[in-house]
């Protein structure tokens, strides 16, 4: 099953299909079909295509501009990098326990990312395919039909998007790329104001992040035949856990799971994960592919993101997203759900639970304390890892005595997802492709697959809903067969 | 004797020796700078306060003032060219205000926001700087140097210590450290030095600590460059 549809016998005699760029996602990638004359599929890829480089360009700076710099890698979720920047360097000067004000106000600040990230996804990326159908009209399959079509869904859906900014803003001192995070702790603790700026408005964040899961669970559970079955693969999956067993999205230890959800490895220090992760270098595509190494790359591969956390942890610390876990697992039957439209569904929960511990937060003082700071026995290399909105993320840094970078390492969430989508595309390709005319709405079945994970495709850029997608069939000798065009 | 010059039309006065810079600055008027200090001997290599003095251009931090003078500063014509010559300062390095500890904080870039600079508008030049770190206290980042010399100047008439110089001419010059193996480790440089307080951008910078201050708390957050004229000396 893994190397399925990967690499065709004699690609020479195919037809290929492109779809470049894949739209509604944050990032640049491509995905390619080979089909013989018959349409019948025989090689899929999810091609990575752009090149970003912040491994090399770091070496050499001092490692306190890192946690400033490496967010630059992304625009969506930067906070991520922010912090597991931070905590990777925290260990470099000897911070391995941050005052409570500081670790409280990180965490203010990653949930609250989490809530703007999750919400930008679930309703101006994904809710246009959920809410009118896969291959429905072009022209209203957009964010703007969804506001004309549902008008207090597209509303709140901002809302909560711009929630989550300012939280971020009020931790950070910027929407995007702030610089609250340093080395040790933060630079800036919360005003009154500023909590109670955020305290008015989040009991309406809460009821309506419930109301989200509402959504996607109606949304879901109606249609089961679809959204049990469209692109599932089955494989292992991975997240940090918090004490306890608690769904954390800042800090714990990295627990692993197969796909009947028996634990592989558990209470794992992050500082040693490259005991337990390698990733394969293909050539066609400038991600990598991690694997567990006690498994090996063939069937040691796995997914992270809210599928894998919700389903990894054992509960959830705050009362309606624990209520709303429950059900899911109920759902799913006593075993592992593997079918990536439920990543919609997790997503969800996971941005009610943010906004729970928001709310959690903002009734702690000690957002309010100056105690900010700690360092300790300065160390040489430090990994720093987070649970971002897309997954797992890794951060690993070595510096000189001189205080400059000598080695970074940076294992971001979508690429701990890289073969799980490239499976999940085979399989609608299979399922939906096979044997057909390519239309833009089939073609548009690769798409949903893809935005099911949420993914940071070169974490660094994004476009919504501007990229023209392009499709030509080419005939083996390069002669144009047919082509279709979204503007 | 008090005298008394125009610039941009309203009578400056000023005393006898003082340059139009310090004329300006005494009396609350900002004219665009990056090498010129109140407490060092002017420079005039920046260019930035270049006035119009009886339709002639000169540089305002060494022009003395004298009785009469009709002196244009914040024209289009003027500015524009200011502007020009901060675009090439960044072209020629690598200033990446982003990640750059000075931000909010730097000269440079507060001066580019005042001249409304909205690009580099010039090919960057990409140079390829190391940076020197072997100092325990103070890290030096070449790639920012905007060759004001105030380092030279302050590590020379205050500190007495000699430890920076520019060297190389033209397009080539650029700043170095006094010592056989050019590194700033060794020099008997510290922290508490002049030199170590007066750079306008982010070369000379404090070891292990970075953004400190948070975003909205630093100089240029709270109030633009022109209305700091009168403190350039608090960097």
């Amino acid at each position: 099953m893994t190397y399925q549809l990967e690499t065709a016998a004699h690609p020479e005699t195919l037809r290929r299909v492109a779809i470049d760029p894949v739209s509604r996602v944050e990032g640049h990638g491509k995905v390619t079909i080979l089909l013989d004359e018959q349409n019948k599929v025989h090689q899929v890829r999810l091609h990575i295509v752009e090149f970003r480089g912040f491994e090399k360009f770091i070496q050499g700076r001092p490692y306190w501009e890192v946690p400033v710099m490496v967010q630059r890698l992304c625009g969506i979720c930067p906070v991520s990098h922010h912090l597991a920047a931070s905590k990777a360097l925290d260990v470099i000067v000897g911070a391995r326990k941050l005052t409570p004000a500081a670790e409280k106000l990180r965490r203010l600040m990653h949930y609250g990312q989490m809530l703007q990230s999750h919400a930008l996804h679930f309703f101006h990326l994904c809710s246009p395919d959920l809410l009118f159908g896969f291959d429905s009209d072009i022209t209203k399959r957009n964010i703007v039909g969804v506001a004309a079509a549902h008008p207090e869904t597209a509303k709140r859906g901002v809302l909560l998007r711009k929630f989550g900014q300012e939280v971020i803003r009020v931790t950070a001192g910027k929407r995007v790329h702030g610089t609250g995070s340093v080395p040790g702790g933060v630079n800036k603790s919360l005003t009154v104001a500023e909590r109670d700026e955020l305290l008015k408005d989040i009991y309406h964040i809460i009821q309506w992040s419930r109301d989200a899961v509402h959504l996607i669970q109606q949304v879901h559970t109606q249609d089961p035949g679809l959204y049990n079955s469209f692109g599932i693969f089955r494989s292992n999956f991975m997240s940090i856990v918090g004490h306890g067993g608690d769904l954390d999205f800042y800090h714990g230890t990295l627990r692993a799971r197969d796909d009947n959800g028996r634990i592989l490895f558990d209470h794992v220090d992050y500082q040693d994960y490259d005991d337990y992760i390698e990733e394969e270098v293909k050539s066609w595509s400038y991600m990598k592919f991690p694997f567990f190494k006690s498994i090996g790359k063939e069937h040691g591969w796995y997914k992270v993101g809210p599928l894998a956390r919700v389903q990894n942890c054992d509960q959830i610390s705050t009362p309606f997203a624990e209520a709303e876990r429950r059900e899911f697992v109920d759902y799913a039957g006593g075993s592992p759900m593997h079918a990536p439209l439920a990543y919609h569904w997790t997503r969800m929960i996971e941005m009610l639970h943010a906004a729970e511990v928001i709310k959690e937060l903002l009734h702690d003082d000690d957002l309010l304390s100056d105690d900010l700071m700690v360092q300790g026995e300065r160390a040489m290399e430090g990994v720093g890892v987070i649970e971002a909105p897309r997954g797992t993320l890794f951060h690993h840094y070595r510096v000189d005595e001189n205080d400059l970078i000598t080695m970074a390492n940076l294992i971001v969430s979508t690429t701990n997802n890289n073969q799980a989508m490239n499976e999940a595309v085979r399989h609608v390709a299979r399922r939906y492709l096979h044997g057909r005319e390519v239309t833009e709405g089939l073609l548009n079945h690769i798409e949903v697959a893809i935005r099911a994970f949420d993914p940071c495709l070169s974490c660094a850029t994004h476009a919504l809903g501007k990229m023209p997608l392009q499709v030509e069939l080419v005939e083996a000798d390069g002669t144009p067969v047919h082509s279709l065009s979204r503007a | 004797m008090s005298h008394t010059f125009t610039l941009d039309g309203k009578p400056v006065p000023f005393t006898e020796g003082q340059t139009i810079m310090q004329a300006a600055s005494a009396a609350g008027i900002f004219i665009p700078h990056l090498c010129y200090h109140p407490e060092f001997k002017p420079h005039g290599s920046c260019k930035l306060c270049t006035v119009k003095v009886n339709g002639r251009h000169t540089a305002s931090c060494t022009m003395r003032a004298a009785a009469g003078m009709v002196v244009e500063s914040e024209t289009e014509e003027i500015n524009a060219e200011r502007r020009a010559l901060t675009q090439m300062l960044f072209v020629e390095g690598n200033h990446f205000c982003p990640s750059c500890e000075k931000s909010g904080n730097c000269q440079l870039q507060a001066t580019a926001y005042h001249l409304g600079m909205m690009s580099p508008h010039y090919d960057h030049f990409f140079p390829n700087r190391a940076v020197d770190a072997s100092h325990p206290e103070v890290l030096l980042d070449f790639n920012r140097c905007i060759l004001c010399s105030l380092c030279v100047r302050a590590s020379r008439d205050v500190d007495g210590k000699n430890v920076f110089a520019l060297s190389g001419r033209g397009i080539r010059t650029h700043l170095i450290v006094n010592a056989r193996s050019g590194k700033l480790g060794d020099t008997d440089f510290t922290l508490a030095d002049k030199a170590a307080q007066v750079c306008p951008v982010g070369v000379i910078l404090k070891k292990r600590q970075g953004f400190a201050v948070p975003i909205g708390e630093r100089r240029f957050d709270k109030a633009p460059i022109s209305a700091t004229a009168e403190t350039t000396e608090e960097r």
